[in-house]
């Protein structure tokens, strides 16, 4: 079979009068778009996958680029993604594979639930005077506090376990290195440090340069267990061990040898430039009884001083399996919904597989409240969130608190143009080469996202604020503050939330 | 190894006590710590670090030894799953049999069974740099040996057995390391991307010294191991899906 060549994704053109041939759209264009012939600016729009680079580096504003100016003739059903795919695989023979979040545009639920507001008869509470409480903690909570009293004093009776203080509710989700830059996990780490918060290490180990930030890291176990050593769990100011990702739930992670360079395989602790292949499953999970085991040699391995976590994908089951999660001495679960990102993933699982988060997280909350559980243990949400409306819906929703992943990437520099996987990101995030690397600094970058998580914080209060709510616990679960906006009665049903007017 | 001998009486102990013990023995400098009366007790050593001689009379749990890193463990009895778990370095000696799943991506040290093991031994075994684990079984191991093997050694001697490995899915998605087996192993039971071939005399000369260090532990004459017919799995790439995937 011949398979022609398929139309270019975008196009690049400058404008010749605005261009001085300064050649800094060719320094700092990884993918060769651009060259220099005699006095012009040749250009290959083919390479382009408009991360913006060239356009944010132009001194001249010269550079502009298009999407997609040729197009297929149009078909509702036969898209030009349907096409070029099979295109891709009719050529090779092989899986494609995708970078970043669901690329499909199934509706957004978050986009279908508003919040309410205070009117008159229930005040609502202004946070630029009064005192709103952000501040919330992750982790194993006792079903019932005993005391003692002596001597009209009173003590505690009930031992509790160690939690997490988050000083708002947002963290940033397990971005390995290997998938991302040191520099770009270094930014990170400064920003969480600085903002009260955590951040995950993802399944790539922990760097040394990462060890003045470790009070804030939530160190991964994957089933590759890459990096995972007595010192790094001891490290970490948790323990998460990841059974699934929202971008791929039901597959491992791979990291391709080309991106195990010489610093990456230190922290992995694998040899240079082989794969980096975690397995669908965790070799010694087979059932519920058996993650109990994991989380429990985990908890003894570090003298019980830290909490785990439990990171699965959103899926149809997941109430059932988070109930038995959080049965599994687990301190919190973590649902990741299928907009989570990715470095890399087969293009078919990102886009069809999973289910949104706003949908698991409901379920899971109603099924731990029916139990009775729901008080012992924290929820942790991602996937998805894009905004500070996302937080505090998704809290409404039923959730602790949430991991924030590619929003924190765009706040360093990332356009979102989704090919992570390549390991040429032109900004510095999701690549290992050094010139790339050098390009993101983390004193700015690390700013930029301390700056996006201190706004959204207050957002959040204002929101809470607006809805009469001072305190973050209270927002947790309180579906009377969320209506549906043209949801369907059975997704009503799932979140467990009112239509508008009701 | 220095230090004083401390006696622990696991009898009707949790684990979580009996560790607490153990490594309160360790900090205040026991050279060695045995362990009377262990019964199913979970997780012993765990993430245990330092010079120390654990010796364990019983049969410990699930998970012994996971995350340790220095300590030589031996054990006078079998073994549930998985012992050596995320190993990083030290020793375990395993008077008896052990379960599923031994020497778990273990990542440094050297177990050594005298028995048989269970499902999926070595599996996700991985090495680096100066750090190569090693794992001898002086029986028989069940199927999916050596499943993801990213490094290091798996020797498996086939004693008082018809023959090291009967089962399938061998070296199963290997892509580091080398399962070494005695006498010999159908075709038809290698996983995908493991490949065969005879160990040649150089190569033998290697595995020597764990057939004499497993002979020193157990009491068994080397000599007729030496001489015995081994085959060497490996992996047939150590990008074994390399070409599975192709650009959006």
């Amino acid at each position: 079979m011949t398979i022609g060549s398929v139309p270019l994704k975008f196009k690049v053109s400058v404008d010749a009068e605005q261009c001085m041939l300064c050649e800094r759209c060719i320094e700092n264009c990884p993918y060769g778009v651009f060259r220099r012939e005699g006095d012009q600016l040749r250009i290959n729009s083919r390479q382009c996958v408009a991360c913006h680079r060239c356009v944010a580096m132009c001194p001249r504003d010269a550079i502009s680029i298009e999407e997609r100016p040729m197009d297929y003739r149009s078909h509702p059903l036969w898209t030009p993604e349907v096409r070029e795919a099979i295109y891709n695989q009719a050529r090779t023979g092989r899986i494609i594979l995708s970078g970043m979040g669901n690329a499909l545009p199934y509706p957004v639920i978050f986009d279908s639930l508003v919040l309410d507001a205070c009117q008159v008869t229930n005040p609502s509470i202004d946070p630029l005077r009064e005192p709103m409480e952000m501040r919330t903690y992750i982790g194993k909570k006792p079903s019932r506090l005993e005391f003692v009293s002596h001597n009209g004093d009173v003590d505690l009776v009930t031992q509790l376990v160690p939690n997490l203080q988050l000083e708002t509710p947002i963290m940033i989700g397990h971005m390995s290195y290997g998938a991302i830059s040191l520099n770009a996990q270094k930014s990170l780490a400064r920003a969480v440090t600085a903002s009260g918060t955590f951040m995950g290490t993802g399944e790539g180990g922990l760097h040394q340069d990462l060890y003045p930030y470790q009070d804030h890291m939530i160190v991964q176990v994957a089933s590759g267990r890459f990096g995972v050593d007595i010192n790094y769990l001891e490290r970490g100011a948790a323990i998460e061990i990841k059974i699934g990702q929202g971008a791929k739930p039901g597959i491992g992670g791979h990291l391709p040898g080309e991106k195990v360079c010489a610093d990456v395989s230190c922290t992995r602790m694998i040899p240079l430039g082989s794969d980096a292949i975690s397995p669908a499953p965790h070799h010694d999970i087979y059932s519920i009884e058996d993650l109990k085991q994991l989380v429990r040699s985990l908890k003894e391995a570090t003298e019980w001083k830290k909490p785990v976590f439990v990171k699965i994908a959103a899926v149809h089951n997941s109430a059932a399996i988070a109930a038995g999660i959080a049965r599994s001495a687990a301190d919190a679960v973590v649902i990741d919904g299928f907009r989570g990102g990715t470095g890399a993933a087969p293009r078919v699982f990102r886009d069809h597989v999973g289910i949104p988060v706003e949908a698991a997280i409901a379920s899971v909350d109603a099924k731990l409240r029916s139990q009775g559980i729901r008080n012992e243990v924290s929820l942790i949400a991602s996937g998805g969130i894009r905004e500070s409306a996302d937080i505090a819906k998704i809290i409404a929703l039923g959730a602790d608190a949430v991991y924030i992943g590619t929003a924190a990437l765009v706040a360093m520099g990332c356009r979102v143009c989704g090919t992570c996987y390549k390991g040429l990101c032109p900004w510095g995030i999701a690549t290992q080469r050094e010139d790339l690397v050098a390009r993101l600094d983390p004193e700015v970058a690390s700013k930029n996202v301390e700056n996006l998580i201190h706004a959204w914080t207050l957002e959040l209060s204002e929101l809470m604020g607006a809805a009469g709510i001072n305190s973050i616990e209270s927002l947790r679960g309180n579906r009377d503050r969320l209506r549906g906006y043209l949801l369907d009665e059975s997704i009503l049903k799932v979140l467990d939330v009112k239509p508008v007017g009701a | 190894m220095s230090g004083n001998t401390v006696h622990i009486d696991a009898k009707g102990m949790h684990y979580t006590p009996l560790n607490q013990a153990v490594r309160k023995a360790v900090a205040e400098g026991a050279g060695e710590v045995i362990l009377e009366n262990v019964l199913g007790q979970r997780f012993i050593a765990d993430g245990l670090k330092g010079n120390v001689h654990l010796v364990i009379h019983g049969v410990p749990g699930g998970d012994l030894c996971m995350f340790m890193s220095g300590p030589t463990c031996t054990v006078y009895g079998n073994c549930e799953h998985a012992p050596g778990n995320t190993m990083d370095a030290g020793k375990i000696v395993i008077h008896g049999s052990a379960g599923d799943a031994v020497a778990h991506s273990m990542r440094g040290g050297k177990i050594f069974v005298r028995d048989n093991i269970g499902y999926r031994g070595g599996i996700h075994m991985k090495e680096y740099q100066e750090k190569r684990p090693v794992l001898v079984v002086g029986g028989y191991a069940r199927a999916f040996l050596g499943e993801y093997m990213a490094g290091g050694t798996i020797l498996v001697l086939g004693l008082d057995s018809p023959q090291a490995v009967g089962e399938r899915g061998v070296g199963s998605g290997i892509h580091g390391g080398e399962i070494i087996l005695r006498g010999d192993i159908d075709d038809l039971l290698l996983g995908v991307g493991a490949r065969k071939t005879p160990l040649d005399e150089h190569e033998k000369t290697r595995i020597e010294p764990l057939i004499r260090e497993f002979c020193d532990h157990f009491g068994r004459d080397p000599e007729p191991l030496y001489r015995d017919r081994y085959v060497r799995i490996t992996p047939s790439s150590s990008r074994p899906f390399a070409n599975k995937y192709t650009w959006e």
